[in-house]
């Protein structure tokens, strides 16, 4: 490690890319929140039925491998074809900018989807009670409905943060010169210079300690937050109230969604639309110069992701229901449930980086064993976290009849929790898939294979000489691919209950 | 003190009407009750009451003041909700000030308030204690001290004792009706039990599906129900299906099933109709053995149950209809199962209804 801190240029390099990830990750999470929070309002407390087209639409770049939102949002906002055309030249530059838009876009969603759940959750009593002692609906939200909510917009905030930190392949896409703590590791692992694994190292550990302080910190101070202020206007809080300024807020709202989210996150469709119909898109079925690559890669990314999904299904039931049921003490449960979190908030670059190293020692490893291992560790906090949550969710009565009506402990697991948990199952699943077909940092880290998204992103970077509808087609057969996964998943798990 | 008036108020959700042309007028000061099972829009109503439902159609009047453009916050009402709707994140103090806080109140005028509510319903010493600390009839307490310290003069109450455990509920429910009448409040209170209707309320509603059946003193509910519906449901009646045989100017007689019959003094229906008399358990007087006077029923115990305070017979009649009589369990000998009886069938007390079109079981179901 001796050489990053004899290397005063590298040193300072490194030390503006980690500032630039927190930094950016800290401003898109509070954002994101303070965008998301009134698009979950509008779902949940809006009686139009154009809602549901809203709720459904908000999912949209959850679904969308990252890579493809990068190359989405670099074309929207700063290739001639997108909306810089309208102002002549490119409206958003790669760099700083384009990776806090981007960030924001993908962390969107997460949010939404928390808040949603929170909010439908949410005795809308507390509220009522409000507002009957005489709170006008702005007042009761922040003296009352905010506060309940506390602990699901700090659960957002962390995953957005989470996500932000994480995010290699597309932030590597749209950030022009800028750095990154994951881009910093990602061009110095590339380059290979004499020495630099010390400074991988270096970096990737800081980058590790300070998301865990984060994530410890909001932990333990989160609870004791108070909403900052006590005092109430009456007056001012009924007329922040109107229905004028409500469809104000609302009309803001959808703005934000459309503009910064969906229409950027969409527009990769043109290229690729254009691509079909100019037949770009026979060489790409026929595999003919760099679609051979584009080929194996798929296959690769789809067969990783399936392997890690299914050995997450089998290892993360056991550990989902010891954390849910206790079954080992609270005290064991509580650390498990931490240790299972580690890994979704550090960034996944320096978590490949630090078993790249670990496994080093182990010459027997294979390179694709530890890309496997590499997808494991970082997918299966996704997984065991909604099942542990589900299990939790089944009224432990259950459990008590089928054992006295005769049930092995086994068969009781077999027969009434996973029917009740399937759904959850099936969602935990599809966040491991999504999660490894997107993931690009720690495939960077441990390998030299090629998935797609980091395929796509060395296509963007012009280390393969590639064209912008190429490069669109190429995205759009992932969108495509892994709509037509989830649909099937959706399908295949169909029914009542 | 507020009057609270209801002009032809209707609500329906999707295609369910809850709320059906209710009229009503509650008075300055008065304990009202609005009486009925689950599901027959009492809640609903209470809710247009305070806001927080908007009523499809009609006007709703707080102190002559057509208040259906206002929202909950500007009705100047304090409601209490059934399952407490305490703020979880602030102590007991700061429930009971919220009102005031959000009114702007001067701190001292907030501080009194507070004070004074709590110290009402006992419980100044928890006013740093969660509402998750306390049992559910603290929190209710609580609930109702939150509701009358922002200064509103009408209360609304959601049954407000439902979910607390049986002697709570009988201790509460006076104290309820004492602080209402204590502060000089209206007060309207949703319940579906009738025992604490009768014993808190100065008048009554009853509801069924959406509508006011009738409303009126507990006495004149109980004595003179004007409808089949609500001489079940407050207190308990036998029913006995019948068409009139004859009718003079001062009593009649209804033919029963089985060549029975019994003398009323009702004279508002006419010969041949077909009615259904009612008459409450406790005033049919039972004896053993069996003895042919006027207004006697024959039949035979087929049960019998202890109540504590009272004896609850089921008679099998001739007819083989079943009557229940209710006598005191501890100044009357008791009857044994199987023993033959005749029963004293009081003209001057039975009420004599219309047979319901729809028939009798469907008119007294309760949902």
């Amino acid at each position: 490690m001796g050489q990053i801190f004899g290397d005063p240029s590298l040193i300072s390099r490194a030390t503006a890319a980690i500032y630039a990830s927190f930094a950016i990750a800290i401003f898109v999470s509070i954002i994101d929140v303070v965008a998301g929070l009134p698009t979950a309002w509008l779902i949940t407390r809006s009686k139009s039925k154009w809602l549901s087209v809203l709720d459904t639409l908000a999912d949209m770049p959850f679904i969308v491998p990252t890579v493809t939102l990068g190359y989405s949002l670099l074309l929207f906002w700063s290739s001639p074809e997108g909306i810089s055309s309208l102002f002549g030249g490119s409206l958003v530059s790669p760099g700083w900018l384009l990776i806090v838009l981007l960030h924001f876009a993908f962390s969107y969603p997460v949010i939404v989807r928390v808040m949603v759940g929170a909010l439908l959750d949410y005795e809308r009593e507390y509220e009522e009670a409000a507002r009957t002692l005489g709170a006008a609906p702005l007042t009761a939200d922040r003296t009352v409905t905010f506060p309940i909510l506390k602990p699901s917009l700090i659960a957002s905030f962390m995953l957005a943060f989470a996500r932000s930190i994480s995010e290699t392949g597309a932030t590597i896409m749209v950030a022009g010169a800028f750095e990154n703590g994951p881009i910093f590791i990602s061009k110095l692992k590339t380059a290979e210079q004499p020495g630099y694994e010390g400074a991988l190292v270096f970096v990737s550990f800081i980058l590790i300690a300070i998301s865990c302080m984060i994530f410890a910190a909001v932990r333990l101070l989160g609870p004791r937050l108070k909403m900052p202020i006590r005092k109430v206007w009456p007056a001012t809080e009924r007329k922040l109230s109107s229905s004028g300024v409500t469809t104000l807020r609302n009309g803001a709202t959808l703005l934000v969604f459309l503009v910064l989210v969906l229409i950027p996150s969409l527009f990769v469709v043109l290229p690729a639309i254009y691509a079909i119909s100019n037949g770009t898109i026979n060489q790409a079925l026929m595999g003919v110069g760099i679609w051979q690559g584009y080929w194996q890669s798929l296959f690769l990314s789809y067969a990783l992701g399936a392997i890690v999904t299914l050995v997450n299904t089998m290892v993360g039931l056991p550990i989902a229901f010891l954390i849910a049921r206790r079954r080992m003490g609270a005290a064991f449960s509580a650390i498990l449930d931490v240790l299972v979190n580690v890994p979704m908030i550090v960034p996944s670059i320096a978590l490949g980086i630090s078993l790249s190293i670990f496994w080093k020692n182990f010459a027997f490893m294979p390179e694709i064993g530890l890309l496997i291992f590499a997808h494991l560790s970082i997918t299966y906090p996704y997984f065991v976290r909604s099942m542990a949550a589900a299990i939790e969710r089944v009224n432990i009565d259950f459990e008590n009849a089928a054992r006295t009506l005769g049930g092995r402990p086994f068969t009781v697991f077999r027969t009434i929790i996973l029917p009740l948990t399937k759904y959850s199952m099936i969602a935990g699943a599809i966040m491991v898939f999504t999660r490894s077909v997107s993931e690009t940092g720690a495939t960077l880290a441990v390998t030299k294979l090629k998935t797609a998204p980091v395929l796509l992103v060395e296509w963007v970077k012009g280390a393969v000489p590639a064209t912008s509808l190429e490069i669109g087609l190429g995205c759009g057969i992932l969108v495509v691919l892994s709509f037509i996964i989830l649909l099937i998943l959706r399908l295949v798990v169909r029914g009542r209950y | 003190m507020p009057e609270v008036r209801l002009v032809n108020v209707s609500k329906k959700f999707d295609k369910i009407v809850a709320v059906d042309n209710v009229s009503l007028q509650v008075h300055d000061g008065e304990y009202f009750s609005l009486l009925g099972p689950s599901g027959c829009g009492k809640t609903t109503l209470l809710r247009m009451i305070a806001g927080l439902v908007q009523p499809d159609e009609g006007e709703i009047y707080i102190e002559n003041r057509l208040v259906n453009p206002f929202p909950p916050e500007n009705r100047d009402i304090g409601f209490v909700f059934q399952q407490y709707a305490l703020f979880p994140h602030m102590n007991v103090w700061d429930n009971v000030t919220y009102g005031p806080r959000v009114k702007a109140w001067e701190d001292k005028e907030r501080e009194r308030i507070g004070r004074e509510m709590l110290e009402m319903v006992r419980l100044y010493e928890r006013l740093d204690s969660l509402p998750s600390e306390l049992s559910g009839g603290m929190m209710q307490r609580v609930g109702l001290a939150r509701a009358l310290a922002a200064g509103a003069k009408l209360l609304l109450l959601d049954e407000p004792l439902g979910a607390l455990d049986a002697k709570i509920r009988l201790e509460l429910r006076y104290e309820l009706r004492r602080f209402a009448k204590d502060l000089k409040l209206t007060a309207i209170h949703v319940t579906h039990d009738q025992g604490e209707a009768m014993v808190i309320s100065d008048r009554i509603a009853v509801m069924r599906k959406g509508k006011i059946l009738q409303v009126g003193t507990p006495q004149e509910l109980y004595m003179k129900p004007k409808h089949v519906f609500v001489a079940n449901f407050v207190g308990e009646s036998n029913f006995l299906e019948g068409h009139v045989l004859k009718v003079n100017k001062k009593e009649s007689f209804i033919g029963l099933r089985g060549g029975l019959s019994v003398r009323t003094l009702d004279t508002a229906h006419g010969k041949s109709e077909k009615v259904v008399v009612a008459i409450r358990p406790e005033l049919l007087i039972v004896k053993k053995g069996r003895e042919r006077k006027v207004d006697s029923l024959f039949g035979q115990v087929e049960r019998l149950r202890f109540e504590g305070a009272n004896i609850r017979y089921e008679i099998r009649l001739e007819n083989e209809e079943p009557i229940t009589v209710i006598r005191p369990a501890l100044t009357t000998k008791w009857l044994d199962v199987g023993e033959k009886v005749t029963i004293g069938f009081p003209a001057d007390k039975c009420l004599v209804f219309i047979y319901p079109e729809k028939g009798l079981r469907a008119e007294l179901a309760l949902e």
